[in-house]
């Protein structure tokens, strides 16, 4: 064993996997995870945790790994995640925990998302659940929305002790990870659903098909239904669209809707009714984790997908192992290419799309080097679909029916980064409902911390 | 879930359904949807409300069998529940916000073409119970797909009914119901217009020629319902607007309609666009996508 290599992790074969939707990655079996767990230095500064958003202890975890005994490391790993097994599949380790591990300075650093996901497969498959020993102080909190901030922050008040309940709009719990993230990347039923599971097994309750704003609002929650505190993470909003001519015409989806087609609504599936378009020739604009979902999703329903990005690889937002995984597939990726029309046939339908080729100029505010268009560079692509990833805008729904709750320029709600405390009294938000669309983690991260605000508050106010 | 406490076939493949949805009916106003899906497999359905009542905590639903969903949706009987239904979704229409004085000056007119009929009805009843006149416009290709027509006799001030086959009541469409009215010195300064996109296109032209203000109900393609996905944009004046949250009524002016009924197109199959037809047989004037009628 060379011991500055991680353990290789299996995975379906790409040309396999690019036809279907079971998980690419297979992940570690005991005696994989054991060996990989022995790379670890049990760094008594461990830098890993401080690179992890909801501060899992990290080699705390994984030498019960070595110890054989994954029961204790699920313990110690469900202290600090309410989803483990969510995690250990999308977080972007290699820019957190990973990014920091002692063992990469010379090497790979210890593969610790592949072993959160061992653990946490392996006490699925037990049937272990987290535990919840503290008495319930019959409190009343709500948590708008069931995404990795709304289920984070309801686990750990539950924790706590707290009566809590999540009012979802969608009509299954899970927000982005089951509307967003597909099921080659991260299973519905047997992840996802099964962590959503284990916070209602602390007592938490989750009320579906309840907008919130629309059905009631939050100063109704807390003025008529009793809630003492509310945590708001309802998530990002509306997709962007470029702006350019072309974007209404058939066939030009955002990477929203696609995604929610197929990974809600199940359009993959024969049974299903929901009906998905299965182009020939598919563009994805965007280079973030969401277009690499719509890519490799637009791919595994039959098409030639290319991704349309206007800078080079080095600034592709996504995970490099969506990337690595996407390029295997087959994508093809168009990098420094940016569009400027799409071309619509005399039905409406799209045909093509004129895009002009970049160059990288001098760093933008961002220290990213900001694109520029190379002169009479055009030329057109023949294209049946366009799938637009840029992001989104916050959802005006809550922010416009809650009184005295505080947005800013970018119509984001305004809340503390340390507790997640808005403007508004017994009011937190935190997720991309704060931030704008980000990550998971960074959302669970969000939600814990408003977990400890909501507790600080609460027992200030008895 | 959520049971169906009352089921009427209203006409040929029109169906109406009263749900018990407490929370819906809680805070519901007229102009607002529903999204509902009956099972697991189900599509997510947007129906706009079609009548309320907040003491029994149940929504009226009318609707057609158009789709995949909506065909299955017609065997459900009493007794048997939605697996999903939300809402309130969207605003409320733009009547209920005005001051009732003031709805009074105007001089307002409804053009309801279709199963459009439905979501007209809780917005005649509400000016109603307010003391507000108006007057109604609501036609259908052909007398045995009328409905709603005693229910709404009773909350209009003046009912027209046609029928494009001249099989009961005026013969010919709403807007020729309307330019007759107008004709005979009758006033208007606002209108809504519910019912199909070429119906509602239609009116439009017609009421812009004539000066009145026109509102209109869109019914495009929608999945989550709640600003999420994007699949209800419309170009609404210079600016794309999103049915499910900044809708679904609007400036009827203002309206791409050819650009909205394009995308209206994006998911029948073949199979359904035949289906169209072969339903609509000699009175199919548009909807398909392929026959040209809406252009």
């Amino acid at each position: 064993m060379d011991v500055l290599k991680k353990v290789p992790v299996r995975e379906q074969e790409a040309q396999v996997r690019a036809k279907n939707f079971e998980e690419v990655c297979l992940g570690y079996n005991e005696q994989e995870a054991v060996e990989e767990s022995e790379r670890c230095l049990n760094c008594k500064n461990a830098q890993c945790v401080k690179g992890c958003p909801v501060s899992i202890d990290i080699p705390g975890f994984i030498s019960e790994i070595k110890n054989q005994d994954f029961e204790k490391a699920y313990e110690i790993l469900s202290e600090s995640s309410a989803l483990p097994a969510v995690c250990g599949r999308v977080c972007p380790q290699e820019s957190q925990c990973e990014g920091k591990c002692i063992r990469g300075f010379k090497g790979e650093p210890v593969s610790i998302g592949k072993l959160e996901r061992f653990t946490a497969d392996w006490a699925r498959e037990k049937g272990i659940v987290p535990k919840s020993d503290r008495a319930k102080n019959g409190r009343k909190v709500a948590v708008i929305g069931s995404g990795p901030a709304g289920l984070t922050c309801a686990g750990d008040l539950a924790r706590m002790g707290y009566d809590v309940t999540i009012f979802e709009a969608l009509h299954e719990p899970g927000g982005v990870l089951i509307y967003g993230i597909p099921e080659f990347r991260l299973p519905k039923q047997e992840v996802v659903a099964k962590e959503v599971e284990n916070v209602k097994a602390l007592g938490v309750k989750i009320e579906t098909n309840v907008v919130i704003g629309k059905a009631t609002t939050i100063d109704e929650l807390m003025d008529e239904e009793g809630f003492e505190a509310v945590f708001i993470g309802s998530g990002a909003g509306l997709p962007r669209f470029m702006g350019i001519p072309g974007e209404q015409a058939n066939g030009v989806f955002s990477a929203n809707e696609f995604l929610t087609r197929n990974n809600l609504m199940k359009a993959f599936r024969e049974e299903y009714d929901t009906p998905i378009m299965k182009g020939k020739k598919v563009a994805v604009v965007g280079g973030g984790n969401v277009a690499m979902d719509a890519a490799r999703t637009a791919l595994r329903l039959g098409a030639e997908v290319h991704i349309v990005y206007r800078r080079s690889e080095a600034e592709l937002p996504a995970r490099v192992e969506e990337v690595h995984h996407a390029k295997e597939e087959g994508i093809i990726f168009n990098l420094l290419t940016n569009p400027r029309e799409i071309l619509v046939d005399e039905n409406g339908w799209v045909k093509g799309m004129t895009c002009i080729k970049m160059e990288l100029g001098e760093p933008d505010e961002s220290g990213r080097r900001s694109p520029v268009e190379i002169k009479d560079s055009e030329f057109e692509i023949e294209l049946d679909t366009v799938i637009m990833s840029l992001g989104t805008s916050p959802n005006p729904l809550i922010s416009s029916t809650t009184e005295g709750l505080e947005i800013n320029r970018r119509k984001c709600i305004v809340a503390e980064e340390e507790n997640g405390a808005t403007s508004k009294p017994g009011v937190f938000a935190g997720g991309d409902a704060v931030t704008g669309a980000a990550t998971v983690i960074l959302a669970m991260g969000a939600g814990k911390a408003a977990a400890k605000g909501i507790h600080e508050y609460l027992s200030n106010k008895q | 879930m959520y049971p169906i406490v009352k089921k009427e076939k209203l006409a040929d493949k029109i169906f109406l359904m009263d749900v018990k949805a407490p929370r819906v009916a809680k805070t519901c106003e007229p102009g607002q949807f529903v999204i509902v899906k009956m099972d697991e497999e189900g599509e997510r359905i947007p129906l706009t409300i079609c009548d309320y009542d907040r003491e029994e905590g149940t929504i009226t639903i009318v609707f057609q069998t158009v789709g995949a969903s909506t065909e299955r949706m017609q065997y459900m009987n009493v007794g048997d529940a939605f697996q999903d239904f939300v809402g309130p979704l969207g605003c409320a229409s733009e009547l209920v916000d005005m001051d009732t004085e003031e709805l009074k000056k105007k001089k307002i007119v409804f053009i309801a073409g279709g199963v459009g009929t439905a979501p007209v009805y809780p917005q005649v009843k509400w000016l109603h119970e307010h003391g507000v006149d108006c007057d109604v416009i609501m036609g259908s290709r052909t007398k045995d797909l009328l409905f709603f027509v005693e229910k709404m006799e009773k909350v209009a001030t003046n009912l027209y009914v046609t029928t494009d086959d001249g099989s009961y009541g005026f013969h010919g469409m709403g807007t020729n119901q309307l330019q007759a009215l107008v004709d005979e010195g009758r006033v208007y300064n606002h209108c809504v217009a519910i019912g199909p996109m070429i119906m509602m296109k239609f009116v439009c032209l017609l009421t812009r020629e004539l000066g009145i203000p026109t509102i209109v109900s869109m019914n495009p393609i929608m999945v989550d319902g709640t600003g999420m996905c994007g699949a209800c944009r419309l170009t609404v004046g210079d600016e794309v607007k999103f049915a499910c949250v900044d809708g679904p009524e609007f400036d009827g002016h203002l309206v791409d309609f050819d650009q909205a009924m394009k995308r209206q197109q994006l998911y029948k199959t073949d199979e359904g666009r035949a289906m169209l037809k072969l339903q609509e047989g000699d009175t199919h004037h548009g909807g398909c996508g392929h026959c040209g009628g809406d252009k």
